[in-house]
Formats: structure tokens, C-alpha cells, sequence
């Protein structure tokens, strides 16, 4: 199945998708510069899959900007394999080019042929179980769907690191689901490093190999599992609720600390 | 499936692990055609009974009620209205004399090629003025205030400047299609989702790569709204100028004709003249710009069907 879409394997010098070192983000708020992100140091191991929680405003959305390079950090550096793809929580797809034309795009831009970038782009919707969506309008398309097509475009990037910003926050939780298992058989069968970033501990269990858990105000990593349980996962099997348990009371406790200050 | 030399412990893990992929499609295709929203075209004869039958219907109550006013002597005198079958025979007469095609081309032609003038300037005075911030704070404000300026108040200037001819003509279009048009790109840019940007730029759409796949294909319903103002403004400038400034050389264009008709006291020419003014505009709205606007808008999913 979908055995032509390349594998984005590690390039041979490089141990690393991203290495973020000793990164440091504020911004001019109104009372003086805000520290947003305070010294946060983290590897994605090339195929790795990490999610990246934390609760809303700690800083996210920031730190994954920076990691896609649209905005540069106060200090510190970061250094990533080749330019990511990033996914956001809307699905961001140009409304006036139809599924099909928006993954077109995104290859042109890459560099790849005029004449494969149309068999290539419904190779890419078949990866996302959307054959045959190649004329649909973004209108056309379900919310579930327009994720599938977002994410279809920037696997069209051919790009070694996948930074998903919240992409599934929005859609209700039965569709929410079943693009779970995608992500994690397309992540499997394309061999991609993600970066996935969530304010939903049970969504982060159920995907990662490792999840990372940032602090609020200045965003810090508090602490990070390493998650064993088998994949294919369920989120409601047993060992995915009882780490998230135990990572939801450090959450929590992480939360309540600024209640007492 | 399985290949022979897998163990068999192997070969059951894949087995469910391929079952579960096959429930999960069977799912996914379940949830796709819930949500699927059924796209049909209306019939014409809805679209009809809507869109084209109530404007026909009030045209028809307007004629009734004009003739009416003449057959109950409510008006009596023919100089102040006359009736509409005289300004029937006034159009009947122009097109025997083989002079009412002449007259609405020679508008027209000058109106199109106006026009076209106009978007050749506007479109890259637009580009600037939205890209160019010293631009923009040095004549975003000007522009944007010309729109609220009626374009006959360039005609006097035009005729001293340029004298009774053709390029007067024109650059009065110009003053008056020009500021619609850049502005109606300015505000189509400035409107663009800063996401569409971003997202842009992560695909490595970033400088003119940026504003060629990005910036003005999502600017392009402001655009198209900058655009139809403009044809409305060159038209009405044309308009303006041609009742001014007629002139023998010029040519009889519907506004020189409107203006015979006064100098020849004839309101049926003027009511032919108003008539023919009017219906230019609509025609050209309604053979150009609205269907342009509407494919534009409805592939974007931004038209509410009703
Ligand atoms: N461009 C910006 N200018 C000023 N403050 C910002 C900017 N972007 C983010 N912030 C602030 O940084 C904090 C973290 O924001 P964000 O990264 O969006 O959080 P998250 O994605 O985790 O919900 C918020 O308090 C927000 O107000
Ligand atoms: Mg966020």
C-alpha cells in the first residue's frame, strides 16, 4: 500500500530532525518584555515521533514557529534537517486551488517536475485515504477531511521533520480518532520525524514514542516520558489512560503553582 | 499478505494490525460520506422564477405605469414626458438610419479601451501602494480620498489641458478608474489571512514566489470588486465628459447624443439617450463582471447559494 511515497530517511551526517539548544523567546509586552520560552533545550531523533504538551498560552505555538523558522528565537540556536513542514490547527489550505492543485503547489515549490507533480499529488491524497478528492473545493471537504488534505501537503514537502501545531484540536472527537490511527500508520510507513504539539494529554500518549511537558510563564520543560506502550494504540486501552494520569497530576500541579504565587 | 518465512506470531500481529487499518478506512469512508454535502445545480426554471422574472415583471409595472400618466392626461405635455411609443420610434428611427449601433460603439469603444488603460495603471499603482509602506503613507490617503471626488470635476481641467479631443477623454476615465482599481487591490491584499502567509511561507513561497502563488490569488475577490467599481467610474466620467466637451470631430457617443437632444429640445432623443446609457452599464455589468465575480467567489465556497 502507498509503497511509491518516499521514504524521508535520515541524511547520513546528520543524528538529529531538529536539536534545539538553550532557547530562549520573549516579546515586547505592554509592562516591559515578556519571557515566553526560558532555556529549553530538545533533540527530535531523526523518525522519532514526540509530542510536545502543555497547557494553553505556555508558549507551543511559539516554540513551533520558531522550529519552522518563521520567527528567530531571543536567544540560543536551533538547527533542524533540511526545511520542516508544519501543519496548523486550521487547515490553512488556499481556498481558490482545489485539493488536488494545493498539493500541486506545495511540490512545485519543492522543485519537483511538471509532469510527475500530478501523479505524485494523487499518490499523496491515496496516503490519506482521499482518492478521488483530487477536483474537490476546500468547501467541498469535511473538516476531517481538509486535515487529511492539509497534512497530505506538507508530506508533499518531502520535508524530514513534521511540526503539527494543534492540528486536530478542532474536530469532534469520533473523526478526531480515526485520525489518530493515520497519523500513526502514515507516520510509520513514511519513516517522517514529527513534532506534535497538544494541549490534550490523552492525544499525546496515544501518539508519541516520547512526550515532552513545558511549564507556563516562562515556558521551561518540566519533564519528559518516554512512552513503551505498543502502537497500534487506542486511547482508551488501559496503559495510555494510566500515564496520562500520572502526566495530567504533574500538569496540574505545574498549573496550581502559579495559583500560589 | 504474510510472507511464508514470517513466523507465525509475526504473521498474527500483522494480520491484526492490517485488519485494523482496513476498519479504520471502512470508517474513515463512513465519516467522508456523512459529512458529504450534496452540490446540485438549480434549474433553470428556478432560476428563472427568481433571478430573471421579477425584474422583467417591474420593467413591465414602470412601462404601464408611464403610459398610464399620458393616457389619463395626468402628464399633457409631450416636451416635459413623452409617450413611450415615441421614444419607440425615436429608437426605431436611429436604427433605420443605421446611427444606433454608431452611437453606443463609439461610447463604448472609448469606455473599454478607457478602462483597459485604467487597469494597466492600477493594478501595479495598487501592487506598490499595498507592498511599499513609504508608498502607501505618501498617496494611500490621496488615493483613497480621489474615489470620493466625482470624476466630472476633472473634465474642466482635461479640456484646458488637452483640448476638445480623444486623450481628454481618456484621462478623464483615467482620474476617475484608476484610484478604484489600485484601491480595490490595496484592500484585497491588506485582507489576505495572515495564515494563507504563513503557511505560504513554509512551503518556501516567500518574495515574489510569495505574492505570485499567494498574495494575488487570495487578493483577487477585492480585486474583482475594484474592478467592477472601476467600470462603473469610467463609464459615469465618460459620461460626464462627453456631455461637456461634444464636439462635431468627437463623434455622436450616447452622452453627445444626450446633449443634441437637449440643444434640440427633443425628449424622446433624451430618453433614448438616458436608456441607452443605462443600459451599457447594465449589460456590461451583467455580461462581465457579475459572472466573473460569481465564479470567483462561488469556487472559493464564499457565495451563500439562496
Ligand atoms: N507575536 C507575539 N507578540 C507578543 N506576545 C506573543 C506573541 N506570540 C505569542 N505571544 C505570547 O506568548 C505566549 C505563548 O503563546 P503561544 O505560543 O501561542 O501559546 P500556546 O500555543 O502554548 O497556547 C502567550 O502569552 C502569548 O500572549
Ligand atoms: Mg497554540
Amino acid at each position: 500500500m502507498a509503497t511509491a511515497v518516499a521514504k524521508a530517511g535520515p541524511a547520513e551526517s546528520v543524528e538529529y530532525a531538529a536539536r534545539i539548544e538553550h532557547v530562549s523567546k520573549s516579546f515586547a509586552g505592554p509592562v516591559g518584555r515578556q519571557l515566553v520560552l526560558d532555556d529549553i533545550t530538545l533533540d527530535v531523533a531523526p523518525g522519532e515521533f514526540v509530542t510536545l504538551l502543555g497547557a494553553s498560552g505556555c508558549g507551543k505555538s511559539t516554540l513551533l514557529n520558531l522550529v519552522a523558522g518563521l520567527d528567530d528565537p531571543s536567544s540560543g540556536s536551533i538547527k533542524t534537517d533540511g526545511r520542516p513542514s508544519l501543519m496548523f490547527q486550521e487547515h490553512a489550505l488556499f481556498p481558490w486551488l482545489t485539493a488536488g492543485k494545493n498539493i500541486e503547489l506545495a511540490l512545485k515549490l519543492g522543485g519537483v517536475a511538471k509532469n510527475d507533480r500530478r501523479e505524485r499529488a494523487e499518490e499523496l491524497l491515496t496516503l490519506v485515504r482521499l482518492q478521488g478528492s483530487y477536483d474537490k473545493r476546500v468547501h467541498e471537504l469535511s473538516g476531517g477531511m481538509r486535515q487529511r488534505v492539509a497534512l497530505a501537503r506538507a508530506l508533499a514537502q518531502e520535508s524530514r521533520l513534521l511540526l503539527m501545531d494543534e492540528p486536530f484540536a478542532a474536530l469532534d472527537a469520533i473523526t478526531r480518532d480515526v485520525l489518530h490511527d493515520e497519523l500513526t500508520r502514515i507516520w510509520a510507513e513514511t519513516g517522517v520525524s514529527v513534532l506534535f504539539v497538544t494541549h490534550n494529554v490523552r492525544e499525546a500518549v496515544r501518539l508519541a514514542q516520547r512526550v515532552v511537558l513545558l511549564s507556563s510563564r516562562p515556558g521551561r520543560i518540566a519533564r519528559e516520558w518516554t512512552v513503551e506502550i505498543p502502537q497500534p494504540r487506542r486511547i482508551e486501552d488501559a496503559p495510555v489512560a494510566e500515564l496520562s494520569i500520572e502526566i495530567t497530576e504533574q500538569l496540574r500541579g505545574e498549573i496550581r503553582r502559579h495559583g500560589q504565587q | 499478505m504474510a510472507s511464508s518465512d514470517t513466523k507465525s506470531g509475526l504473521t498474527d500481529t500483522r494480520q491484526a494490525r492490517s485488519d485494523g487499518n482496513l476498519q479504520t478506512a471502512g470508517l474513515e469512508a463512513g465519516l467522508d460520506a456523512l459529512e458529504n454535502v450534496a452540490t446540485t445545480r438549480t434549474p433553470f426554471s428556478v432560476t428563472f422564477r427568481a433571478k430573471i422574472l421579477p425584474p422583467l415583471i417591474a420593467t413591465g409595472v414602470v412601462l404601464l405605469v408611464w403610459q398610464a400618466l399620458i393616457t389619463f392626461n395626468v402628464v399633457t405635455d409631450p416636451t416635459k414626458l413623452p409617450s413611450p411609443g415615441d421614444v419607440a420610434t425615436e429608437f426605431k428611427d436611429a436604427w433605420l438610419e443605421g446611427k444606433l449601433l454608431g452611437y453606443i460603439w463609439t461610447s463604448v469603444e472609448r469606455g473599454l479601451l478607457g478602462f483597459l488603460l485604467a487597469l494597466a495603471i492600477g493594478t501595479p499603482l495598487g501592487l506598490i501602494v499595498a507592498r511599499v509602506k513609504f508608498v502607501r503613507a505618501a498617496i494611500g490617503p490621496v488615493l483613497s480620498g480621489l474615489q470620493s471626488l466625482p470624476s466630472v470635476a476633472w473634465v474642466p481641467p482635461a479640456v484646458l489641458w488637452l483640448g476638445l479631443n480623444n486623450s481628454m477623454m481618456y484621462a478623464v476615465i483615467l482620474l476617475g478608474a484608476v484610484p478604484s482599481i489600485a484601491n480595490g487591490l490595496v484592500s484585497g491584499i491588506d485582507q489576505v489571512p495572515p495564515l494563507f502567509l504563513r503557511a505560504g511561507r513554509t512551503m518556501g513561497a516567500t518574495g515574489w514566489k510569495g505574492a505570485w502563488h499567494i498574495v494575488l490569488p487570495a487578493s483577487l475577490p477585492g480585486y474583482l470588486a475594484g474592478l467592477k467599481q472601476g467600470w462603473a467610474f469610467s463609464w459615469r466620467s465618460l459620461m460626464a465628459a462627453e456631455i461637456i466637451a461634444s464636439s462635431p470631430d468627437l463623434g455622436i457617443g450616447l452622452g453627445a447624443l444626450l446633449e443634441n437632444g437637449r440643444n434640440a429640445s427633443s425628449m424622446p432623443m433624451i430618453f433614448e439617450a438616458i436608456f441607452l446609457i443605462l443600459f451599457v452599464g447594465i449589460a456590461v455589468d451583467l455580461l462581465v463582471f457579475s459572472p466573473l465575480e460569481r465564479r470567483v467567489l462561488r469556487s472559493r465556497g464564499l457565495l451563500v447559494k439562496s
